[in-house]
Order: structure tokens, then sequence, then C-alpha cells
């Protein structure tokens, strides 16, 4: 019962959004602002038909892919740098300099470097959205509860256990901020570098279609985007929330007494 | 005076023994000295209390023992061997049960972490169950320590130290954080599974009457800088009973006797301060 009024507080605002654009558009003759049952229907006939394949597919693949990378780079140099002073010492000044640089500046020099395609697009992404999870990681393996380090060294744990069992589990609702962010970047990313640097994928198209007239195009592309982002972010809070489960227990634990 | 008592208590059969141990703070006008040679001796099977005033370095002496904290000066020796990291055949249980068990960790995991690259699965699952039923926490495995009251986190610490089966568990301060009538249910607890896992312990408190009433012998320390004040044997009965001991005349003397040395400590360190 809680659950569906719940839902129902969730989605009657977007439902009515919908709604109203559906009919205030319905009869439209506007160039720019074609009914939205128009829009819908190229989303339906286009993009779940061969537009799946030829840009959709793509941009999921290439997003995954330097998201991905991104994670566990970030994850692996934080570490580094969380549990060593000197490493810490040695790549603070270069990691603030590469952070400060906002990320669609990297794009002339990917093309550069990668030309025209997917390992460009995944280079940008990487680049882009290392830092958030890479920092956080760092910060949250550093302040690792001194009490806890002791306890692990008393009890002779390897490195391996240390890492595995005490100290990325205890970093983790750190690195999970982190790691969100950087999925934020990420998506804005595929898009940006889709637009300047590719033959295909949803940036490429949403740009071309602008570039060429087909408002109904530019739309459907715009809202499968929004689709595909908000989608990711789902996915994202369901494997947080599994992960972080005991996380969230002991917080709310901690709330009742 | 105190060091020619202890070295008579020092027979072959010592296992853990700290020489001269000494921990200073900072350099020049600015040191801070915490522990001035401390010595004090640990034989095998023995309970032996670290009682002394707050600011005494009793944890700081507890780090050393126990080799996470390199000493300034002095050493100390377990089983033979000049202690410069944490020892194989010893276990810790810290003060603060909520920062030394792992909260994303349940606790039948909690208390097998330690034994992971030790024994083959079979045998740490026995020896976790074994050491949660010593500790009356059989059937709680599954639950995560903050599911649970804090004496009973604190239990779950001991099994874990149990668990591990050293030669020698050090104590820091263990029941400082829970309510009169857990400690006395804790205190009761360590000194039987003590005797059932036949086990060496010392134990750093700043209570008195837990000191006399656990220990075989009490190391009184000065307050800061620290030395040994003294060393008291401990002969009371065993088994220890929380109304009968505590009734006996000379469970009285002892307390006494402690408490006037702590009382000394401090009025020291006070003069000191001035």
């Amino acid at each position: 019962m809680k659950a569906l009024r719940l839902t129902l507080l969730r989605i009657w605002l977007p439902i009515l959004i919908v709604a109203v654009w559906w009919f205030a558009s319905s009869g439209s003759t506007s160039v720019y602002f074609p009914p939205l049952s128009e829009i819908l229907g190229a989303v339906g006939s286009d993009w779940l038909g061969p537009y799946f394949v030829q840009h959709l597919l793509p941009s999921i693949g290439k997003f995954l892919a330097g998201y991905l990378i991104a994670v566990v780079l970030g994850v692996a140099i934080g570490l580094a740098i969380g549990m060593n002073q000197i490493a810490r010492a040695i790549t603070d000044p270069i990691v603030q300099f590469l952070r400060s640089l906002p990320p669609p500046t990297i794009l002339p020099v990917g093309i550069l470097l990668f030309g025209i395609g997917p390992s460009m697009n995944i280079f940008v992404i990487v680049f882009g959205s290392v830092w958030a999870t890479l920092l956080n990681t760092a910060d949250g393996v550093r302040s690792v509860d001194l009490q806890v380090r002791d306890m692990a060294r008393s009890y002779r744990l390897t490195t391996l256990e240390r890492i595995r069992h005490v100290v990325l589990p205890s970093a983790a609702p750190q690195i999970f901020a982190g790691m969100r962010t950087s999925l934020q970047i990420a998506i804005i990313l595929i898009v940006v570098s889709e637009m300047v640097g590719a033959t295909s994928g949803i940036g490429y198209y949403v740009l071309k279609s602008q570039q060429s007239f087909k408002v109904v195009d530019t739309w459907a592309g715009t809202i499968v985007l929004g689709i595909l982002g908000y989608l990711a972010t789902l996915v994202f809070l369901l494997v947080e929330k599994r992960v972080l489960s005991w996380h969230a227990g002991m917080r709310a634990n901690d709330n009742v007494e | 005076m105190s060091s020619d008592t202890i070295r008579t208590t020092r027979i072959g059969e010592t296992l853990l023994s700290t020489h001269e141990l000494q921990v200073s703070y900072g350099r020049g006008e600015s040191e801070v000295r915490i522990l001035d040679g401390v010595d004090l001796a640990v034989r095998a099977g023995e309970f032996v209390c670290v009682v002394g005033p707050s600011g005494s370095g009793k944890t700081t002496l507890l780090r050393c023992v126990s080799g996470l904290q390199a000493p300034t000066g002095g050493s100390t020796v377990f089983e033979g061997v000049e202690v410069t990291e944490p020892p194989k055949k010893m276990a810790v249980v810290f003060q603060d049960y909520s920062r030394s068990l792992l909260p994303w960790m349940r606790v039948a995991a909690n208390v097998e972490l330690p034994l992971r690259k030790l024994f083959p699965k079979a045998e740490r699952q026995r020896r976790v169950e074994a050491a949660l039923a010593s500790v009356g926490l059989g059937g709680k495995g599954h639950l995560y320590p903050w599911q649970l009251s804090g004496g009973m986190q604190q239990r779950v610490a001991i099994a874990r130290g149990l668990a591990y089966q050293p030669d020698v568990l050090l104590m820091d301060e263990p029941f400082a954080a829970v309510d009169a009538q857990t400690r006395i249910d804790l205190e009761d607890l360590v000194l039987r599974v003590r005797d059932e896992y036949d086990m060496t312990v010392l134990f750093v408190t700043h209570d008195i009457d837990e000191a006399v009433y656990l220990a075989d012998r009490v190391v009184v320390l000065s307050g800061a800088p620290t030395v040994v004040a003294e060393d008291i044997a401990v002969d009371l009965p065993r088994p220890r009973d929380q109304l009968a001991t505590k009734a006996l005349p000379r469970y009285a003397e002892l307390r006494n006797r402690v408490f006037s040395l702590i009382q000394q400590a401090k009025s020291h360190a006070m003069i000191d301060q001035d």
C-alpha cells in the first residue's frame, strides 16, 4: 500500500507533463515543435527499429566501455594514492592539473591522437570521468579508521586481505559517491564526443538531424538520450543499494538508538 | 626497587616482557615522555592487569607490547623474540568495539577474518562456531555487528580473539564503553573463557575493582612519565565470584593498596605539572 502510494507520488507529474505536451502539440504546425505523437512515432519506428543497432547500441557500448575503464582506473589509482603517502605526494600536482581541465578541452587532442571514431569517444569519456572516482577513492581510503587499521595489522592481515576486506569496503560509500559523479560526466561526454567526432551514435545523430532540419528526429533522439541517462542512473542506484546495504542498515540503526 | 621485585617473578617461563620501555613524543625542550622505562613480565598462563591513572600511557604501553607502535627506547620480548611487528601468536581486543569490528561483515565473518589465510574452511568454521558459543553468541553469526548491543559487540571482538587461539590475549580497556551491569557479566565471561582456552591475558584497565577481581597479578603504573609503581600478586582464591570474592577482607586490602598507589601517582603527576 505504502509502496503503491510512493509510486503514484513519483509518477503523476511526469505523466501530467507528457499529457499536457501531447494535447498542446497535437495540432501543431510549427516547424520547431512537431506534435508529440509524431516524435514518439519516430522513437518507436526508428529507435526501436534500424537505429537501435546503427546508433543506440554503439553509443551504449562506448559509454559502458568508457565508464567501466574510468571506474576501474579511478578505484585502482585512487587506492594506490590513498594507501601510499609517497605516491600521493608525487601524483598530487599532476592529478590536480589534469582534473582541472574541463573535459571538452580534451576533445581536439583526442581527435588528434585517435581520429574520428569509437576509440576517441572512449578516450574522452575515460579522461573526463575518471577524476571524481579517483579522488573520492583516495579520500575514502585515506580516512579508514585508525583503530580498524590497528586491528588489521595486529591480526596480520595480508595486503590483499586488507584491501579487499577492510580498505575497499570502508571506502565504498565514498567510492560510490565518486562513481555517481563520474556516471553523470560520462553520459555528458558520450553525447558531446559523438557530436564532434563520430560517424554513428545518438550524439552524432541528434546533431546531424538538427543540421539537416529533421526536427522530429532531433526531438526523438533527445528523448532517447534522456531515457538512456535515466536508466543508467537507475541501474547504478540499484547496484549501489545492494553493495552498500550494510551502510544503510547501520545508519538506520544509529538513528533508532 | 620495584624493578627488583619484578625480576624475582621472572622465572624461566616468562612469555612476554618489556625491558626499560620508553616512549616520548617531540624533541628537545618540547619532548613529552610518556613511558619512562617500563619493566613488566607476564608468565605463561597468568592473568595480569595493568592499572594506572588516566594519562599514564596504558594504551601506549599496549600498542608497544603488541607491536603496533615502535618504542623510542627499550624493547618488548615475546616468546624469546624482540617484538618489531605484531607477533603471530598474539591477539588484541580493542577498547572501542564499534571501531574494531567491521560493519560490512556479518558477525561470523568478522570472527573468521584473521583465520582465512591460516586454516582450511572446515577448521575455520569449527573455530568460529566454538568461539561464538563460548561467548554466548551461538547462532548469532548471521547478524551484522550493528544489530547487536554494545556488550554483545565486545563479545564478538573477544570471540575473534579466542578463535585465533593466541598464546597471549591483550585487552585494552575492553569494558570501558559498556554499562556497569554488562561489565560485570563480561568480566566473568573473560575469566571463564580464559580457563576454557587456557590463555595468558594481559589486561589494561583504569578500573581498580576490575583489576583486582580479574588478575593473578596487578601491575600499577605511576602517572606520566610512567614507570611501574608496584607489582602486586593477587592471592585471592579462584574461581572468583562477584559477591564472595569481593566480600573477602583480602580483596579490600588489595583494592585499598592499589587505590592508594594510584592516588599517589596522581598527586605526583600534578606536582610534576606545576
